[in-house]
């Protein structure tokens, strides 16, 4: 969005104001009466043109945001219909990414319920050769125990050489699922972009909208200010997700830091 | 012990089932939003609850309320597994009378001794 210089309008609008000023104090000490009407009437229609131009600014610079946004809506509905825009693709692609990383976390976890039983099965059948051995060793064992552990014991090796095969396919399967990573990151990188550049032509609007205000007359009013301590004190509760900044004070940085206040908080 | 897991995102829902289930806690059910989890509660004779903050249509906190103000849920053990970490979310969910409260990320052992803590209390 084009930043013009928005204060020159203001300051033009106020030294026009100031000279009118003089004069219909020259008027009103002179008492030309009608002259002095005459000048009020002028200064309003000054402050009248002034505001339209700077509502005329305001709603260009509107017009200019949605243009900027691709922003493809029928105004004349009621709520206005958004058939497409910047920010409909990026809700597009943010869905996308919690959809990758739904199935790559769902993948993941199948993998690892496969490679888990494999590997605890191969672990107690070791425990269990592990004890017949150490019989073996202490010639604890007769002849035909021995034939079974010898042959027990081809198998496990058998055994071994199939479930770490599997399991080692599936670890690769693991990493490779983590591939989505690099999608997601991407997709992300470019939603991030346009957040900003909405927040950029946003702050530029509330400049504008500033402006006119002034030259209107409008201040705060106490309902204003009051509607505003409600919305500030109602965030301090509002689910946030996950904390990215662990160094707000307002925040816990760990599940100790909560075991801690809820216990000084006699919970 | 049956059990009911409310989560809005299922990875996580599968996440916990997993780790309940390797504490030897198997008769788990699952609910996707406060909204359904509530029905699910009122009819169902769970005896422990543990739920997520953030969801759509009820969030844990509001769940939370409800189950306390209902004559025949009041006293059940819910605990809180969330990445809502501000020191006035848990407060309010320690005030609603929440009896563990976890943070995402967590670990296995983190799990265990909440849970652990919940039932030595209640007996």
């Amino acid at each position: 969005m084009a930043s013009e210089p928005q204060t020159s309008f203001n300051e033009e609008f106020v030294i026009e104001l100031k000279e009118c000023a003089k004069l219909l104090t020259e008027k009103l000490q002179s008492n030309q009466f009608e002259e002095a009407s005459v000048l009020i009437h002028t200064i309003t229609q000054a402050r009248d043109r002034h505001i339209f131009q700077s509502v005329g600014r305001l709603t260009r610079g509107l017009h200019n945001a949605i243009v900027n946004f691709n922003v493809d809506a029928d105004l004349s509905k009621e709520p206005p219909k958004i058939a497409n825009s910047d920010i409909h693709d990026a809700s597009n692609r943010l869905n996308y990414v919690i959809d990758l990383t739904q199935k790559a976390a769902e993948k993941t976890m199948d993998v690892v319920d496969e490679a888990a039983p494999i590997a605890m099965n191969l672990g107690q059948e070791a425990s269990n050769l592990r004890t017949e051995w150490a019989r073996l060793k202490r010639r604890e064992m007769g002849p035909d125990e021995f034939r079974q552990l010898y042959d027990r014991m081809d198998d496990f090796l058998g055994q071994m050489v199939t479930g770490t095969g599997q399991i080692s396919k599936n670890l690769q399967d693991i990493v490779l699922e983590q591939g989505f990573q690099d999608l997601t990151g991407q997709v992300l990188k470019r939603v991030i972009g346009l957040i900003n550049d909405v927040e950029k032509d946003l702050v530029s609007l509330v400049r504008i909208a500033g402006q006119v205000e002034e030259i209107a007359g409008l201040t705060d009013d106490s309902e204003t200010i009051e509607h505003d301590a409600e919305i500030m004190h109602k965030r301090k509760i509002e689910a946030e997700g996950p904390q990215i900044n662990k160094e707000r004070a307002d925040v816990v940085s760990g599940q100790d830091d909560v075991d801690d206040l809820l216990s000084s908080l006699g919970f | 012990m049956k059990i009911l897991i409310v989560d809005d995102f299922s990875t996580m829902r599968r996440i916990i089932k997993n780790l309940l289930r390797d504490l030897g806690f198997s008769n788990t059910h699952e609910a996707d939003d406060g909204v359904t989890a509530l029905p699910m509660l009122k009819n169902g004779d769970f005896q422990f609850l543990v739920t997520d903050w953030n969801m759509p249509g009820m969030t844990g906190i509001d769940l939370l309320k409800a189950v306390r103000a209902d004559e025949k849920l009041r006293t059940l053990p819910v605990l809180m597994v969330t990445a809502e970490a501000k020191r006035d979310q848990i407060i309010e969910a320690a005030q609603a009378g929440v009896n563990g409260y976890v943070v995402k990320p967590f670990t296995a052992q983190a799990l265990k001794e909440k849970i652990e803590k919940i039932f030595d209390r209640v007996g």
